[in-house]
């Protein structure tokens, strides 16, 4: 590689380096040393790991960070559960036009902003809703009912929002399989239970964990759909971060709780990877 | 009481909206042979094989197993197994497990799959590979595998889908020696399909030549050689030279005929052929007898003095392109006795044939 190539190098590689040192890496470094600053009075700082103790210490921040852990894992599950049937049929059942019509379905959603999508849930589910009109009309109930602000209606809003980013992976990697792999399985004796639990899941495999990484990441740092969607009790991580920054102007505080959730859920992650017997590389590819 | 086949398809036919994929097949595979079915590309054959194997439904038909109907039976219970045209085999499994896949959806115990898994390995020649991965195997091991995955269920049937077609040219040639004595070993019956007809002769006690979805003869090897019975048979076993020609007279079933290109031949008709009727005459290269002068050839039916046009060297299969009087080339096989080792492009030669060995079909 002479000059030409390491100045082609160079050329290539900057936007990725400008886009993750000015965007990613900076930022963060900035972050981090904030979240080190204590307030030991007006406009006096000293370092610390007081921020972070705070988080331990202090129940609800704990159990705040638990329960959306646990949530967002809730979600991923369902999420995996539905996804997997319906990539299932986009990537090995259906065909041709059929096919690129349901994948496309699958994307139609994330045409509108996040923002228009969650009010759309709000539409049909609040006490004048679609849904509670439609029971009162048809007699089921006799009184509005109110299905927002609970668990099960963040938890639909949590998938709905997921869905694409858990079909897109698994139906690259199904489609990959052979189908004479799938006949083979049910050739040698193997019922559709067999073949799915020896054959096509270890194979969709590296789909499952990339695309349970992506969906849990994404459920964990939502912030809208658990507002706007969630009840007043169920109070989401992010909703943390952003009132320490926005309303208690303790940027200190919001900053750690930001890289707690960054080390949190990485911690996760990687638990679940290891349980699973996966690893990253193996998902990339 | 008649002998039981383990296999019988009776008229065979299989749809798929346009096209005639399978058109009214019968066969009869007898216990413990070896039958193929040859044919070219798209004639059919696989569609054949997934009726057996069950992952198609034949449009009309009957296909039975020891005697006994099969269409109602699901694939994962039909005593059949396939080698697939890719061989299949599970790239998330070890060889071991691969193997015993089989097996443990039948229920056994896991020392007995052990077991069988190591004597399965052990009949395909590939001892103790059991812990590596599949894409560790070369070509020909990987084909063993898929044969002892499926061998170690013991099938009636163990159907074959061009399981060499993936497999380079020395390669293929030591499977075919060893497809045929493992088929001895585990005494069971093939049904092997490939377009590949060395494949075809060589293993086969049976062999069917298909085209267009229809069986055009099911004889042995030999036959299918020497007495092709449709002209689409002669043209695909084997090398022929080919022509089309008008029938001049008839005496008997010898035929007299002038090629298109003007060369007048004397052949043996198949089936009726008439006094003007155009007609395929097929002459196999290796058939003709060549000599440097006409004294050197003999007295035959058809003889023909012509210049060499082209030498096609290749080893033992090596031909000359002869231009002959009266127009058009004969392609001719040259024997490797010595004698025509330096033949050059213009040297003249002499060659004839008998009737017997100038087949005519009448055309239609
Ligand atoms: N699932 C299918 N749908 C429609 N046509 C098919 C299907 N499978 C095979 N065919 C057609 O049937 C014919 C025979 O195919 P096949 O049995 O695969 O041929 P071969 O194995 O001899 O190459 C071909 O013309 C093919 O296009
Ligand atoms: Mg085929």
């Amino acid at each position: 590689m002479g000059a030409h190539g390491k100045l082609g190098f160079i050329l290539l590689a900057s936007p990725l380096v400008l886009w993750l040192s000015l965007l990613i890496i900076i930022p963060h470094i900035d972050l981090f040393i904030l979240s080190l600053q204590e307030k030991i009075g007006v406009r006096q700082y000293q370092t610390s790991f007081a921020n972070y103790m705070t988080f331990f210490s202090e129940p609800l921040y704990l159990r705040t960070f638990l329960r959306t852990a646990f949530m967002s894992i809730v979600a991923t599950v369902l999420t995996l559960l539905i996804a997997f049937p319906i990539s299932y049929y986009i990537a090995k059942i259906a065909r041709g036009r059929l096919q690129s019509i349901l994948f496309l379905m699958c994307l139609v959603p994330f045409w509108v902003s996040e923002l228009v999508r969650t009010f759309g849930w709000m539409i049909l589910l609040r006490e004048t809703g679609i849904f509670s009109n439609f029971l009162q009309w048809s007699g089921i109930v006799s009184g509005p009912v109110e299905f927002l602000y609970n668990d099960a209606a963040m938890m639909v809003g949590l998938i709905y929002t997921s869905m694409l980013f858990m079909v897109v992976p698994l139906v690259t990697t199904l489609e990959s399989l052979d189908d004479s792999m799938i006949e083979a399985g049910y050739d040698l004796g193997g019922n559709g239970y067999n073949v799915l639990r020896e054959i096509i899941i270890p194979h969709a495999m590296p789909g499952i964990v990339s695309g349970s990484i992506v969906v849990f990441m994404l459920s964990l740092g939502n912030y809208l759909t658990p507002i706007m969607l969630g009840g007043k009790d169920s109070l989401w991580f992010t909703e943390m971060i952003y009132s320490q920054f926005i309303v208690r102007f303790n940027w200190e505080l919001g900053a750690a709780f930001g890289f707690l959730l960054l080390g949190l859920s990485s911690l996760i992650v990687w638990g679940a990877l290891k349980l699973s017997g996966q690893t990253l590389e193996k998902t990339m590819g | 009481m008649t002998a039981v086949n383990d296999l019988d398809c009776i008229n065979l036919t299989k749809r798929f909206d346009e096209t005639l994929a399978v058109d009214d097949v019968s066969f009869s595979v007898p216990r413990g042979s070896f039958f193929s079915i040859l044919g070219p590309s798209g004639c059919g054959k696989t569609t054949i094989m997934r009726m057996i194997a069950g992952f198609l439904d034949p449009t009309s038909g009957d296909i039975q197993i020891k005697g006994k109907s099969v269409l109602d039976t699901v694939p994962n219970k039909r005593p059949v197994n396939m080698v697939f045209q890719h061989l299949a085999l599970f790239p998330m499994m070890n060889i071991a497990d691969n193997i015993g896949y089989g097996l443990r959806r039948q229920g056994l115990d896991k020392k007995l799959i052990d077991a069988k898994v190591a004597d399965a390995l052990e009949r395909v020649g590939l001892p103790g590979i059991g812990n590596r991965r599949v894409e560790q195997l070369s070509g020909g091991q990987k084909q063993r595998v898929a044969i002892a995955r499926c061998m170690v269920l013991e099938p009636d049937v163990l159907l074959l889908d061009e399981p060499l077609g993936a497999l380079d040219l020395k390669l293929r040639e030591h499977m075919k020696v060893e497809l045929k004595s493992l088929q001895a070993a585990f005494d069971t019956t093939f049904v092997y399909i490939t377009h590949d007809q060395s494949e075809a002769l060589v293993m086969s006690d049976q062999v069917a030549v298909m085209n267009a979805g229809r069986f055009e003869q099911l004889d042995t090897a030999a036959n299918l050689y020497y007495a092709p019975q449709t002209p689409f048979v002669a043209g695909f076993v084997g090398d022929s030279n080919r022509w089309k020609g008008r029938v001049e007279s008839v005496s008997g079933d010898q035929v007299k005929l002038v090629t298109e290109t003007g060369v007048s031949i004397i052949g043996t008709a198949r089936g009726t052929v008439q006094s003007g009727a155009t007609v395929e005459a097929f002459v196999r290269p290796e058939a003709i007898r060549v000599a440097h002068s006409v004294n050197g050839i003999g007295e035959h039916a058809n003889s023909f003095v012509g210049n060499v046009e082209n030498v096609l060297f290749n080893g033992a299969n090596s031909r000359v392109l002869l231009r002959v009087e009266g127009g058009g080339t004969i392609d001719v096989a040259l024997p490797q006795s010595g004698e025509f080792n330096g033949l050059q492009r213009g040297d003249a030669l002499a060659i004839g044939w008998g009737a017997s060995q100038s087949l005519c079909f009448g055309a239609n």
